[in-house]
């Protein structure tokens, strides 16, 4: 059998196992969780060197919203895997039908396999808790309405897991992301501008400022610069219930942005 | 007028004549290239690999008045990691995957391209880059991602003859530049991930027949071959590839080589032993192939510690006012090691940044490893405290200049692999979230946390640091020395610096707006220096104003 012929027979063959219902559920709910949890292992062994565990170590690649600028189905998805991207670093793969089915179940579901363990409330009750009591938009804005304080959520949902949502809520601190640091600078005029670091390198910092402008420094003008690592978003831990903080995370996971 | 026959014959060789075209690159050049430093003839300058250029009209009076002559732009999105030969006024290079381009290396105006398509089967596991090419007389030598060497006409960018090293589906690919050594061109694979075999090939220049091939596991009944299980095939799968160029002392006749990690990468329990050649420099007869002495870094290494380093050969003078022969070898796991290049005896190694999966080296080199618990940071992380981007000796400072890595960690979570071929083999994870990924963007978003870039000058007698410059994000770039003292260096953020390699001082900087992924080259045409380093996807030539 030539290279081509195998590797169409495979994909159909993936195809036929992946078949399944494509009702509005969840990809998580879409798949076997035996699939899934064999292409959790695959994806172990296969992806993580370039992709990593979270699936966005590649510059401009999120495999966790499971959307996909190369394949829009699963059939295209296990072409992919077995032919590669020509033109990129995305290599060919040599993968059994079963194994190209877990793994395509896995990349569909990454989003949400996290998701065990989190129960997950209502989303309408979250939306109204996140911009009353919760006081989460009077820092974060969410497709285009609220300050710029904190990080935009208008993909939040599409970014994190449903568990990493919940431990940021209950631990602000433990689990921010380096990118989301809070930085204080004074230049040497005595100026203070405090916000969070978008980017730096060895001569500069891009930092987007509290009153949310954008901002360059030279390093060379500051007289002090400090990377904190304390948060500034409160915990929810006292704040909210068990419920309500379930109902915010389910709101947070529709969060999506532009469909 | 008319036009005698000798007449016409003398225009039509006028016309053939290739512009600028030199004497062919002879062995003896390639042996002395060091006394044609206008010329860059083989992947680091030279064979005793020091990425050193004699040429020193660039000073640090005048580094300031550098400015951009002109700019290839590769026609890839992969990283560019070539480095450039230059011959007589023409450079040669590859852009990934594999195009071979010749081009005015005055003006960067192209005289021809040869593009290798290379087969689908190829699936290396860290990018299809490609390193660079090596020559020899009017031919220039490729090794392809779909593990071919290819002979091209320097001339006329044609193919003369093609190799097939290796097999593709297997996971074997090319990325090095190979190396020339009298009649016979040098390869070695890449594929460590896949449970491949590794190897180290020569080949005929003329006709491409395989003349030796020194296999990096050694087989049943081989010396070595004990220091892998006995109750079963892990050494056929072993991985220790050798994905870089190596170095050559003629008067030894030895080439040495960098060995890369055995797989599966990250589950030494699937292995036990030593695991050699993995993770040592081994040292060849260059006619034969066959290993007359081997040193290795980290046995049973768990961390992907690939020896893919640039072995560098330095003859530097003893106390007793005799001459010593040694090999400066700045490696992955974190050490700097002094060997003797005759013997592969160990003369010195000490730690050049953060180091916890060792308290030390004993007597004969050998790590006293310290197994960190499940889930606790491995200092240096899985990308090394160094790797294959050059580091470079100037004969001039005394001094070995390391890219570094520093307080850069992995946390590594082995787990069971099964070798299927072709598959990735990498028997666990690393955590990558301390860890910068391979490609890179225009944003720097990481921290300290992450480790930081740094180019520690060392004094090779005894290991200590001289200066450090340190970097923000963390580098890719190898480091190049002048005749006058300066020291080319670049790194992730796409600074490209001139340091003094005396003191470290920064000279002079500018950006270039990409990743530099490799070491720069100097070269000078009609006697005007010009340095050249590939970032991002161009490749930029420097030279004082005029």
């Amino acid at each position: 059998m030539t290279h081509t012929h195998r590797v169409a027979t495979l994909i159909a063959l993936a195809a036929l196992l992946l078949a399944g219902p494509l009702a509005a559920v969840s990809a998580a709910q879409q798949y076997a969780r035996a699939d899934i949890e064999h292409g959790l292992r695959l994806y172990g062994e296969n992806c993580t060197r370039c992709h990593g565990p979270d699936g966005g170590a590649v510059t401009g690649v999120n495999l966790r919203d499971g959307q996909f600028r190369n394949a829009s189905n699963d059939t295209e998805l296990s072409e992919i895997l077995m032919i590669g991207i020509p033109g990129t670093a995305m290599p060919a793969g040599a993968f059994s039908p079963s194994e190209l089915a877990g793994l395509v179940a896995y990349l569909r579901s990454m989003g949400d396999v996290d998701a065990s363990g989190v129960s997950l409330g209502d989303p309408g009750r979250g939306r109204r808790l996140f911009e009353g009591k919760g006081e989460c938009a009077s820092c974060h804005r969410v497709n285009g309405v609220g300050p710029r304080a904190a990080p935009d959520l208008s993909r939040i949902g599409a970014l994190r897991t449903a568990g990493a949502l919940e431990r940021t809520l209950l631990d602000p601190t433990g689990s921010m992301r380096p990118v989301n640091r809070p930085v204080r600078v004074v230049t040497r005029d005595g100026a203070v501008i405090t916000g969070r670091r978008l980017n730096e390198d060895s001569y500069s910092v891009q930092l987007i400022a509290d009153d949310a402008r954008l901002v360059s420094f030279d390093k060379t003008d500051l007289r002090e610069y400090t990377v904190l690592t304390t948060s500034p978003m409160p915990s929810s831990a006292d704040t909210l219930s068990e419920e309500a903080l379930a109902d915010v995370v389910a709101y947070l996971l529709t969060l999506k942005g532009l469909e | 007028m008319t036009v005698t026959r000798p007449l016409l014959v003398a225009l039509c060789l006028l016309l053939v004549a290739p512009p600028l075209a030199g004497a062919q690159v002879t062995f003896d050049r390639l042996l002395h290239a060091d006394e044609e430093p206008h010329n860059w003839l083989t992947y680091s300058g030279t064979y005793a690999s020091g990425r050193h250029s004699g040429l020193d009209q660039i000073t640090a009076a005048n580094v300031d008045e550098l400015e951009l002559r002109w700019v290839f732009q590769a026609q890839s999105l992969q990283v560019f990691e070539t480095s450039p030969l230059v011959v007589d006024g023409i450079m040669y290079l590859t852009q990934a995957p594999n195009t071979a381009v010749a081009l005015d290396a005055r003006l960067g105006r192209v005289y021809w391209t040869y593009e290798h398509t290379p087969s689908p089967e190829s699936r290396p596991c860290c990018g299809r880059v490609n390193r660079g090419l090596a020559i020899l007389g009017d031919t220039l030598f490729m090794a392809t991602i779909d593990a071919q060497l290819i002979a091209i006409d320097a001339v006329t960018g044609q193919p003369i003859w093609q190799a097939a090293v290796a097999d593709p589906a297997l996971g074997y690919a090319m990325t090095l530049a190979p190396l020339v050594i009298k009649d016979k061109v040098v390869v070695s694979v890449a594929g460590g991930e896949f449970g491949i075999r590794g190897f180290i090939a020569a080949y005929d220049v003329e006709t491409g027949t395989e003349a030796w091939r020194f296999y990096t596991i050694p087989g049943p009944g081989e010396p070595g071959h004990e220091t892998w299980p006995s109750d079963s095939d892990a050494w056929l799968h072993g991985g220790s590839s050798a994905w870089l160029t190596g170095s050559y002392d003629p008067d030894l006749n030895l080439i040495y080589w960098g060995i890369g990690n055995p797989g599966p990468d990250f589950n030494p329990a699937q292995r036990l032993g030593d695991n050699l050649y993995s993770d040592s420099v081994v040292a060849l007869d260059a006619d034969t192939g066959e290993l007359r002495w081997h040193f290795q870094f980290t046995p049973n290494d768990p961390y992907d510690y690939d020896s893919v380093q640039i072995p560098v050969l330095v003859d530097y003078p003893a106390n007793d006012g005799s001459t010593l022969h040694l090999m400066l070898f700045a490696n992955r796991n974190g050490f700097f090691y002094v060997l003797d290049r005759a013997t592969g005896r160990f003369v010195n190694g000490v730690p050049f940044v953060d180091v916890n999966w060792a308290e030390g080296l004993d007597d004969n080199g050998r790590p006293v490893q310290t197994p960190q618990p499940p889930g606790a940071v491995v200092y240096p992380g899985v990308s090394g405290g160094t790797n294959w981007y050059s580091p470079s000796y100037s004969p001039t400072t005394r001094m070995f200049y390391i890219p570094a890595w520093e307080a850069y960690g992995t946390v590594f979570t082995p787990a069971e692999s099964v070798y299927r071929a072709g598959r990735g083999f990498g028997g666990g994870t690393v955590d990558l979230a301390e860890m910068p990924p391979l490609g890179r963007g225009p944003i720097n978003d990481w921290t300290e946390a992450a480790g930081r870039g740094a180019v520690i000058a060392l004094d090779p007698s005894t290991g200590e640091e001289q200066w450090k410059f340190e970097m923000t994000d963390v580098t890719t770039s190898g480091i190049l020395t002048t005749g006058s003292d300066l020291l080319f260096t670049g790194g992730r953020e796409g600074h490209f610096h001139a340091l003094d390699a005396s003191s470290g001082e920064l000279l002079w900087r500018t950006s270039l707006g990409g990743q530099i992924a490799n070491g720069p080259i100097a070269y000078a045409v009609e006697g005007v220096q010009y340095v050249a380093v590939a970032a991002g996807h161009g490749l930029f030539v420097f030279a004082l104003r005029d």
